[in-house]
């Protein structure tokens, strides 16, 4: 597992029933390219996020593939329809194998 | 978007900043998290001489660059100060403490701290920035090691500390025991340096608003510091942007942590007298 590695998520605590809220993720990472070399010379491994996905009461809401020229900290914005309430479920995949997630709940009102 | 907050309205300013290229500061205004405002323009301080209004960099930035600043969970310099929170709390050194035990919540006994610094520190006798206060604390309070000067854990504790002073004014004292080394600070400021034969006046008083190669001038304000800086993707210190600028000259630099450096970042704090506590900013 990488250091120093937080997911964080802003989600509005409630919503109209059927509104568009705006959702943002960032989690901090460093995103380490695998084309650099370090002092030895020698290349650094890759080490980044790459894939990010959100659920809101189970179903899918955004499945992002990442490449390794995104920077530091990846930080994702996207839309969402908030038709009931519930909760959302936000994951990231490192290539390390560690999964990192957390959720937000929304109410409707 | 947050960008409604941003009232382009650049036209005004080309007015006023006659015959200056584009990059020119505009005349937006910055409230952070929708509560902090910041004044980022005000009248200059007595002792300038050739400058009437004081800006922070905030304004020579981009609108992209100006709207991470509006609110903590956009501005990437706010990682650090999270990081910085986490060391607060954490027990260093032989004497079994950590910044808390001394000090308790931060937002409470740091507050205002950063816009008095640099200050003459009556107990040990000398002008102390915020490093060298807080290696002071390590090494004679908690039993730890010093910090190195413009290394990143100390700068990032230094953001935390900045980050609760936020919306205050600058104020830092010039007179009193503190006058000898700002005026060593002001003589340094008026030096130039370097094969280029730069002094800070040279870019800072005489030519902000224009731009230096591909880059914008600013006043050389370092109320906003530490600031993220997008092309290394950290924080940055008020020593380590000295030294930068100082190379740039293509001079030896003094050291980050130096009586010369010290006395120079007194002096440039007093020319943003007035101007809010911003750190930790976002910059190019």
């Amino acid at each position: 597992m990488a250091d120093d590695v937080k997911p964080r998520v802003k989600v509005p605590k409630k919503a109209a029933a059927g509104e568009t809220i705006t959702i943002k993720t960032l989690i901090s990472h460093k995103m380490e390219s695998g084309q650099r070399k370090g002092k030895d010379g020698n290349l650094i491994p890759r080490s980044i996020i790459n894939r990010f996905t959100a659920e809101f009461n189970g179903k899918s809401i955004i499945d992002v593939t990442l490449e390794a020229a995104i920077s530091t900290n990846p930080y994702i914005e996207f839309d969402s329809i908030v038709p009931e309430e519930g909760e959302f479920k936000f994951t990231w995949y490192d290539d390390d194998g560690s999964v990192y997630d957390t959720s937000k709940k929304i109410a409707i009102g | 978007m947050k960008f409604k907050a941003l009232t382009a309205l650049s036209g005004v300013l080309a007015i006023t900043a006659a015959g200056a290229v584009s990059a020119d500061p505009d005349d937006d205004t910055l409230v952070i998290n929708g509560e902090i405002e910041i004044v980022t323009k005000t009248a200059a301080p007595e002792h300038m001489e050739y400058i009437d209004e004081v800006m922070s960099g905030w304004h020579f930035r981009s609108d992209e660059t100006q709207a991470f600043e509006l609110d903590d969970f956009d501005n990437p310099g706010m990682l650090f100060v999270e990081q910085a929170m986490d060391v607060w709390d954490t027990v260093e050194g032989e004497k079994g403490k950590s910044c808390a035990d001394c000090h308790e919540a931060v937002e409470d006994s740091m507050k205002g701290v950063r816009a008095v610094y640099p200050k003459y520190v009556e107990s040990a006798g000398e002008v102390r920035t915020l490093e060298m206060q807080i290696n002071d604390c390590r090494t004679n309070a908690m039993g730890a090691e010093a910090w190195k000067y413009d290394g990143d854990d100390i700068t990032n504790m230094v953001a935390l500390i900045s980050s609760v002073s936020r919306g205050m004014p600058i104020n830092v004292a010039i007179d009193g025991p503190a006058e000898m080394m700002w005026e060593q600070g002001k003589e340094l400021y008026y030096t130039r340096t370097g094969q280029l034969e730069l002094s800070c006046a040279n870019c800072h008083e005489d030519s902000y608003g224009m731009m230096i190669r591909a880059d914008h001038l600013s006043q050389g304000q370092i109320n906003g510091f530490p600031a993220y800086r997008l092309k290394n993707a950290k924080l940055n210190s008020v020593h380590a942007r000295f030294k930068g600028c100082v190379r740039d000259t293509r001079a030896e630099t003094f050291a980050p942590g130096s009586p010369e450096f010290v006395a120079l970042e007194l002096y440039v704090a007093s020319r943003g007298n007035g101007l809010s506590v911003e750190g930790p900013s976002v910059r190019n």
